[in-house]
């Protein structure tokens, strides 16, 4: 299987500032993969998301793309402007123009059948990102990227929407790299999970990362089946402390 | 029929709205209503500026309207809290523009037709001039319309298409700038924007798709133009602000005879 995307030594500052966001993160996604980001909020998921696009400088490092490689891209937190009056079916022609099968087509795949003259801010949260991951759907990518994608979604609602990708990537063989802080739910879902803050502290899968010390200092001990919360203090400190706090880092101390 | 002034200011007019329409729609889906404020205000300048180095006021106010809209986008990428930034700008180009143009004596007599427009003064010249840049602004909306449209969607989308939203920002000011120009002798630097926003504020209710709003904001603003100026011819009320109170007329019986939205 070929990679994707690499990235090698990656590092990225934060706009306008020296100060990095993420500090030498090797990464790669092969096709057919499913790898989910993990990380709180400000370790740096979208940055790397960001920068594996191109759509990022880089302080330092390399990205390699496999050439002709096509992207479905879902962002973060996308708000649809109420200004503008939208169908869903004229959105999916943005920028390159679709036929009306291919709409339809991708609509039906994504469970937003029959939305296409609706208006884009009429959609409810859950009818919104479907149309959105449809919109990623067309022209067959090679790798879905979904920053986020269930922001705004309740329980039943990200249950159904991983659902839907894992069905998606049957159906087309497309990777996903999905950004999350949705614990436990996108963690079954994925083959991989990259557990992200400020740099790489764990990678593995799903029950490997789950289990590793690293994982457990960055989202707490949160019991099986329900969510973990947030509990990434700077003066957290656990036993064994293999903490994965950035000020613990090396190179991140003053 | 080009010799009458009635004719060619009407002519004027409609050249005006026909770019006004898809440049004004752009205008309120960015929520740029102040960057064309500020941009219509720096005109004021441009005309002093014109006038003192003795170069044609289109090309005066083109360049300072120009120079105005990317000051402005500069500012608003470096994260300043736009409408602050803008409402500083916008009135301090105009403020500057008013001052500076006191030094200008051959135009402190004729300051009014800047700021409301002279439109029934409009000549041959102007109105080739008008026309052609009105073309030329809706030919190159036409050339990068789904880009253009994309990026004012979502910068996100754009960049993950091959799209630089940068570019298409650079260009949007661009062609306000010469809307911005053209304009000035038509409604007059105070009331540009107004003209910009007004017909597609009111398209909005009226439209499901950009294009729609578009095409619908320019027959508003040509509609502005016509029942302005003849309302004008007949009760003898400046030109300029006659067209935006017809565009404002359109805008208020759109609101009240809409459906709950």
């Amino acid at each position: 299987m070929s990679a994707l995307i690499e990235a090698r030594n990656l590092t990225i500052h934060r706009t306008g500032s020296t100060e990095p966001v993420l500090r030498d993160v090797d990464f790669r996604i092969l096709s057919g993969e499913i790898v989910t980001v993990l990380g709180p909020n400000g370790s740096g998921k979208s940055s790397l998301v960001r920068a594996l696009l191109g759509h990022l400088p880089l302080a330092a490092g390399r990205i390699t793309r496999r050439p002709d490689l096509r992207v479905g891209y879902v962002p973060q937190r996308m708000q649809f402007e109420t200004a503008i009056p939208m169908t869903v079916r004229r959105f999916l022609s943005l920028p390159r123009r679709i036929g009306d099968d291919a709409a339809a087509l991708v609509l039906a795949r994504t469970g937003a059948d029959g939305m296409q003259s609706r208006q884009m801010t009429q959609l409810s949260g859950g009818q919104f990102q479907r149309v959105l991951l449809a919109r990623a759907l067309l022209h067959d990518p090679h790798l879905l990227v979904l920053d986020e994608p269930t922001q705004g979604l309740d329980q039943p609602g990200i249950v159904a929407f991983y659902r839907l990708i894992e069905e998606v990537r049957r159906q087309t063989g497309a990777a996903v790299l999905m950004v999350s802080h949705d614990l436990l739910v996108v963690m079954r879902a994925s083959d991989r999970v990259v557990c992200l803050n400020g740099h790489i502290c764990c990678e593995g899968s799903p029950d490997h990362v789950s289990g590793a010390p690293e994982y457990r200092a960055l989202f707490g001990t949160g019991a099986e089946g329900t969510l973990a919360l947030y509990r990434h203090h700077h003066d957290h400190d656990h036993d064994g402390d293999e903490a994965c706090d950035r000020h613990h880092h090396p190179a991140g101390a003053s | 029929m080009l010799d009458d002034f009635f004719v060619r200011a009407m002519l004027a007019g409609l050249g005006v709205a026909a770019v006004a329409g898809p440049l004004g729609s752009f205008v309120v889906w960015r929520r740029m209503a102040y960057f064309g404020d500020s941009t219509a205000h720096a005109a004021i300048l441009g005309v002093a500026v014109s006038l003192a180095f003795n170069i044609s006021v289109y090309a005066g106010t083109m360049l300072i309207a120009l120079a105005m809209a990317l000051a402005v986008s500069a500012l608003v990428t470096r994260g300043q809290a736009m409408d602050t930034m803008l409402g500083v700008l916008s009135h301090s180009a105009l403020a500057v523009g008013l001052v500076a143009i006191s030094f200008v004596p051959q135009a402190r007599s004729d300051l009014s037709a800047y700021l409301f427009g002279d439109i029934l003064s409009v000549g041959r010249g102007d109105l080739a001039l008008i026309w052609t840049g009105a073309a030329g602004v809706l030919a190159v909306a036409l050339w990068r319309w789904q880009r253009l449209l994309t990026a004012t969607v979502s910068e996100d989308l754009a960049m993950a298409s091959g799209i630089d939203p940068r570019v298409e920002r650079i260009v949007l000011s661009l062609g306000l700038a010469v809307v911005v120009a053209l304009s000035i002798r038509v409604v007059g630097s105070l009331l540009i924007s107004a003209l910009l926003i007004i017909p597609a504020a009111t398209a909005r209710g009226l439209s499901r798709t950009p294009e729609w709003m578009a095409g619908m904001a320019t027959l508003i603003a040509g509609l502005a133009v016509m029942v302005g100026l003849t309302a004008s011819l007949h009760l003898d009320t400046p030109a300029g602000p006659s067209i935006v109170t017809a565009a404002a007329g359109i805008f208020g019986l759109t609101q009240a005879f809409r459906r709950n939205p």
